[in-house]
């Protein structure tokens, strides 16, 4: 096999990393250069430096170390039976891309993840390396995400979190039996653990020793898993009741849906299908009402009876419009918690009308200004001048919203 | 009748001290021209002196934090709109939470104009190496801001960036940053800037980190609108990219599947093996 060079690597090898959904960068600890030692800031939320045309944010240099892995995972382009051209980058190029991407102000920083190379250990020692280079001899305070390798040693995964701002361990699929059979050589119970001790240490972190002094810096940004949506047959159901597990037991930042997507050289054992963007999407916006608007995973996938969520109107607006009947709320009078399962209501329109009803009344006017999204909410709320009359038990409410039948085409 | 000079380099300084000392001396909206960089010419180079500052008026942080960010913005009416504002709050108690008043709307929404330029700012300048052999590495970018938004954003630049030399060219306000000294400059035509291999190796990242069976095109320019592209190295690539994603695909779907490398089979057994070992 004649040598890759540079360029060549990093197109295999980026090629390889873009099935992971995360290129997130905010939420850590604030750092700067400004004492000339070192190159790199982070400032709370991190910035997109570019965007590809599938419209996905470009923050991190998001990078497999290598693609050569030892697992036999379906639905991964990086399978030990797949033809894909393999390649590696040394700790060397992957700390100079970093640096040299980050001074010309290309990236927030990292995303390395990486295939099973010999051993779950060796792997994850190499990924380490970069990590430590960069932070101790390059001096970078930029953000750094490592993928860890679930059934990697427990004191490597506790090194890993003292040098990256975020560590991921992705669940995958959405059930045990789905691990199974798509990725026969992962342990869902491995990952749980993984995810455990992730969590486990960032607690201990996080409180004060008696002398009142912090733990070191531990994963500041917390940890974020992957779910990839579509390649198997559980619902939206299983999958958000999975999230919102994640979520508790795990105190996960983020859990990221992947429409399965087409790679080259598929298996037989998972045929390629178009992604399902769409649910992808719908599964996003559940995921937020989850987290930010009171809902119960039961309320949002009761509107369908096969567990899964509309595909044709938010979940939101699906929820209000099985619950008609709780409707319309009057924006002067109603409490936070109905405000914000008002369809067209984000949670910043909610807190400027609580901030600007303690002066006056509210008009229909003035929720448009409060960047309300009107034709969702109008048949659900009455103001001091609105009132939505019959529109709120018209019987083609839903048709409103729908979008007419989509032409079909040939996939 | 008060004509008020407002420099291009300073802006936001010297509007709030002449805010200050006019509302003091309680001069209405009515009597005060903003003059900003010279604009109106020799015909007003004659202004009144301010009035002195007597006493502090108070006006809510809010406010005070609004008009930081809109003394920015591109709209020649700025000043006088956050003048007549201020003018309202010496009576009006609560106007700033009165998120529905069309007037703080408008400022606003100026202000937001203002977080977003900044925002794009921030993301899409674009250094190039200027190899130069000293000590310090020395950069520069030429950038083309909607707004006036180089001076509050270049501190951003100057904490992250602190360990280097560089400038950002625009034809507004150039913003240098040299041995840890941060200094801005009048505007300049776009300077002739050397190649920088890097770039091709960040296009090559661009191209294969954009996943063809995902395309969508209009999330990415909401986000990324074309007037950037002419500064941003990777944008050469895009529309090669949009062209080329169904065939791409098209050819992914057509692939038979393919049988598994010969080295395959032994590392399963291997790996199987020692996964019995474990247990
Ligand atoms: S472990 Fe599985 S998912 Fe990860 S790179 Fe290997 S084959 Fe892909």
């Amino acid at each position: 096999m004649a040598k890759l060079d540079l360029t060549q690597k990093l197109a295999i090898l980026s090629d390889a990393a873009r099935y992971d959904a995360s290129c997130a960068s905010s939420g850590t600890t604030r750092r700067d250069s400004r004492d000339g030692k070192g190159l790199g800031s982070t400032e709370g939320s991190g910035i997109c430096h570019a965007y590809a045309p599938d419209g996905r944010c470009i923050s991190l240099l998001k990078i497999l170390m290598t693609n050569f892995c030892i697992y036999d995972c379906a639905y991964c382009i990086n399978r030990v039976s797949s033809n894909v051209q393999r390649a590696r980058f040394s700790v060397d190029e992957v700390v100079q891309l970093t640096i040299e991407f980050y001074r010309r102000n290309y990236i927030e920083g990292l995303f390395l993840s990486s295939g099973i190379i010999q051993s779950p250990d060796k792997t994850m020692e190499d990924m380490l390396r970069i990590a430590k280079r960069l932070r101790e001899v390059e001096n970078f305070r930029g953000y750094i995400h490592l993928k860890t390798i679930p059934d990697a040693a427990p004191e490597l995964i506790e090194q890993a979190g003292l040098y990256a701002d975020r560590l991921s361990i992705n669940v995958e699929l959405p059930t045990d039996n789905s691990v199974k059979a798509y990725a026969p050589e992962k342990n869902p119970a491995t990952i749980r653990k993984a995810m455990g001790d992730v969590k486990a240490r960032k607690d201990v972190a996080g409180e004060r020793s008696y002398t009142g002094k912090r733990g070191k810096r531990f994963v500041p940004a917390g940890q974020s898993t992957q779910m990839i949506v579509g390649a198997d047959a559980s619902t939206d159901a299983t999958i958000l009741s999975h999230s919102t597990r994640l979520y508790g037991d795990y105190k996960l930042k983020r859990v990221y849906y992947s429409a399965f997507s087409p790679i080259p050289d598929a298996t037989v054992k998972l045929p390629l299908i178009k992604p399902p963007l769409v649910r992808e999407h719908r599964l996003y916006q559940a995921d937020w009402l989850l987290r930010f608007y009171g809902f119960g995973v039961d309320e949002i996938t009761a509107s369908r009876p096969d567990g899964n969520l509309d595909l044709d109107v938010d979940p939101k607006l699906a929820w209000a419009l099985q619950n008609r009947a709780g409707f319309p709320v009057n924006v002067n009078k109603a409490s936070k918690e109905m405000l914000l399962r008002v369809p067209g209501f984000g949670t910043r329109t909610v807190g400027r009308i609580l901030s600007t009803r303690r002066h006056r009344s509210l008009r229909y006017e003035d929720l448009l200004r409060m960047g309300a999204s009107l034709k969702k909410a109008k048949a659900f709320i009455t103001a001091l001048d609105w009132s939505p009359g019959g529109l709120t038990d018209s019987a083609d409410l839903r048709a409103r919203f729908a979008p007419p039948p989509e032409q079909l085409s040939l996939f | 009748m008060y004509t008020v000079p407002l420099p291009r380099i300073g802006t936001d300084i010297a509007w709030r001290d002449a805010a200050k000392r006019l509302i003091s001396a309680g001069v209405s909206p009515d009597q005060v021209l903003w003059d900003f960089d010279n604009e109106m010419g020799e015909l007003f180079a004659n202004a009144t002196p301010l009035p002195p500052l007597v006493r502090r008026i108070k006006a809510p942080k809010s406010f005070v934090e609004m008009a930081d960010w809109v003394v920015w913005h591109n709209d020649p009416q700025r000043f006088a709109r956050l003048y007549a504002l201020l003018w309202r709050l010496r009576h009006q108690n609560g106007l700033m939470q009165d998120r529905a008043d069309p007037e703080l709307a408008k400022l606003r929404q100026m202000e937001k104009g203002v977080h977003r330029c900044k925002h794009k700012m921030k993301a899409f300048v674009r250094f190039r190496d200027l190899r130069r052999n000293n000590e310090r590495r020395s950069f520069a970018a030429w950038f083309e801001p909607t707004h006036h938004t180089v001076e509050p954003t270049a501190p951003f630049f100057a904490r992250r960036f602190a360990d280097m030399d560089w400038m950002i060219a625009t034809p507004d306000v150039t913003a240098q940053f040299v041995d840890g000294n941060l200094s801005f400059h009048p505007g300049q035509p776009k300077p002739d800037l050397p190649e920088d291999a890097a770039e091709a190796l960040w296009g090559t990242y661009f191209c294969n980190i954009f996943n063809p069976a995902r395309l969508k095109v209009s999330a990415m320019t909401s986000e990324m609108p074309k007037k950037y592209w002419k500064n941003l190295p990777e944008a050469q690539h895009i529309h090669g990219l949009i062209a080329g994603a169904e065939a791409k695909v098209q050819q992914m779907r057509d692939a038979a599947p393919t049988l598994p490398p010969e080295r395959a089979a032994k590392i399963k057994r291997q790996l199987r093996d020692d996964q019995a070992d474990d247990v």
